[in-house]
């Protein structure tokens, strides 16, 4: 597929991000796809998470250019922005006090959906990633397993049907059975959706089996971008390092 | 003289006693509520507002309470306005301080997703701050109505009426029946207020089932 020829749905160029005198994101250009997924890998505090903060406008950039859907974000009003956007975190951060189908329905509520639309959309969710929803649909996120949870989070930021999703070490926080289950059901519906994906993670076998492409990330800068073979054939010694320690 | 004694002869006075007592601290509760809450908010939005707001209402509590109801005098005047804005200054600090931590003492996690998602700081608070937060906030509400009920005795020091009248008179006349008759159901009023609050905290407040 030729990169070029299709419109990116994000294309982040020359991406700042200082904070204390600190450079934590520095010079940092990718593009992503309609069905892609750009795995950023790196270890703790490489910048994977603030680049997908600054994506969603919870950080501001300190210099570069975000385009969302061919939007600069920057101009944007950063609640509708976040409104196109899934973003789905580590820790899930599921509503307590909501219900399964409140947490899925919320942007749906928010963004005043006639309530018929709006439970239809639950219910298709719900499905969509593996949840009975007259099972849970009632049910209170403390009632869910983790991997359970996961589903929801996922199921929530779909909820607007956004064309681009962040992801932030989602599987991290699961038992290795689930993990994988897990990511073998996030591939397949990926590919299904074809939305374009930046899924955060530290872990390069959960790269390989998940991205279209991986861009290795240290100290803040990219270095490394490329296509899981090109991953495995790279000479450059952060990949290579890494790639062992999968070994 | 029994204290059932005194409560027949002076059944009148007693209901009147106690509604200026309930209205002093119903009317201050009220007022705090709607001050402290919002306070609440704005400390926990800005940090740096912190010190000077939660320092104020503290170095507030720390003031004898008879020495409050005097300095306050001179600005409003003997009678129950002057209570009020006592008991309202009172109150103040358990409000703002919970509601505070309440807020702040949401899970970070669901806040990132809130906002992430795409929730603005009003709906964030509205429907997720808020909300799980109620439960501090109503222990603090609960602390601020019992130690209203136990302050506005003192009220009736400054012409403020409430069951305190009974307390200062049988003090003055080293009346033990007297004192009684305003501090007991002073107490029950306290307790029942508590309890109410206590329902209304089960019906409100989310928990885990």
């Amino acid at each position: 597929m030729c990169a070029e020829a299709m419109t990116a749905v994000l294309d982040v160029r020359a991406l700042r991000y200082d904070l204390q005198g600190q450079t934590l994101v520095a010079d940092v250009s990718f593009a992503v796809g309609a069905g892609e997924t750009l795995v950023l890998l790196g270890r703790s505090g490489a910048g994977k998470t603030t680049i997908l903060r600054l994506i969603n406008r919870l950080l501001t950039p300190g210099a570069g250019l975000i385009q969302v859907a061919s939007a600069d974000a920057a101009t944007q009003d950063p609640t509708r922005l976040r409104r196109r956007i899934g973003y789905v975190i580590q820790e899930i951060g599921l509503f307590p006090h909501f219900t399964v189908g409140e947490n899925v329905g919320l942007l749906p509520r928010l963004e005043r959906w006639p309530r018929a639309r709006s439970e239809q959309r639950v219910r298709e969710l719900l499905a969509l990633v593996g949840l009975d929803p007259t099972t849970f649909a009632a049910r209170y996120p403390h009632q869910l397993s983790g991997g359970q949870r996961q589903r929801v989070g996922v199921a929530r930021a779909l909820a607007n049907d956004p064309p681009l999703l962040l992801l932030d070490e989602p599987f991290g926080a699961l038992d290795p059975v689930t993990r994988v289950e897990l990511q073998r059901e996030f591939r397949a519906l990926a590919d299904r959706l074809g939305k374009a994906v930046v899924f955060v993670t530290h872990d390069v076998r959960e790269a390989l089996l998940l991205g279209t492409r991986i861009g290795l990330l240290e100290a803040g800068r990219l270095v490394f971008l490329g296509t899981p073979a090109e991953f495995r054939a790279s000479p450059v010694p952060q990949a290579r390092r890494f790639l062992e320690s999968a070994a | 003289m029994t204290l059932l004694e005194f409560y027949r002869r002076h059944l009148g006075e007693l209901l009147l006693l106690l509604r200026e007592h309930v209205g002093l601290v119903a009317i201050s509760t009220a007022v705090a509520l709607v001050v402290g809450l919002p306070l609440g908010v704005l400390v926990a939005r800005r940090p740096a507002w912190r010190k000077p707001i939660v320092g104020v209402t503290n170095v507030v509590q720390t003031v004898p309470s008879l020495a409050l109801f005097g300095l306050l005098i001179p600005v409003f005047g003997i009678g129950a306005w002057t209570a009020i804005t006592a008991l309202v200054l009172y109150a103040l600090l358990p409000i703002v301080r919970n509601t505070y931590a309440g807020i702040t003492g949401v899970d970070p996690a669901v806040r990132e997703a809130g906002r992430g998602m795409g929730m603005t700081d009003g709906e964030l608070l509205r429907l997720v701050e808020l909300p799980l937060a109620a439960g501090v906030i109503i222990a603090g509400v609960r602390v601020a109505v019992v130690v209203s009920v136990g302050v506005a005795t003192i009220a009736a020091a400054i012409g403020a009426g409430g069951l305190g009248v009974y307390i200062f008179r049988g003090v003055a006349t080293v009346d033990d029946t007297l004192i009684l008759a305003g501090a007991l159901p002073a107490a029950l009023l306290a307790l029942l207020a508590d309890g109410l609050l206590g329902l209304v905290e089960r019906r409100l407040v989310w928990r885990p089932r």
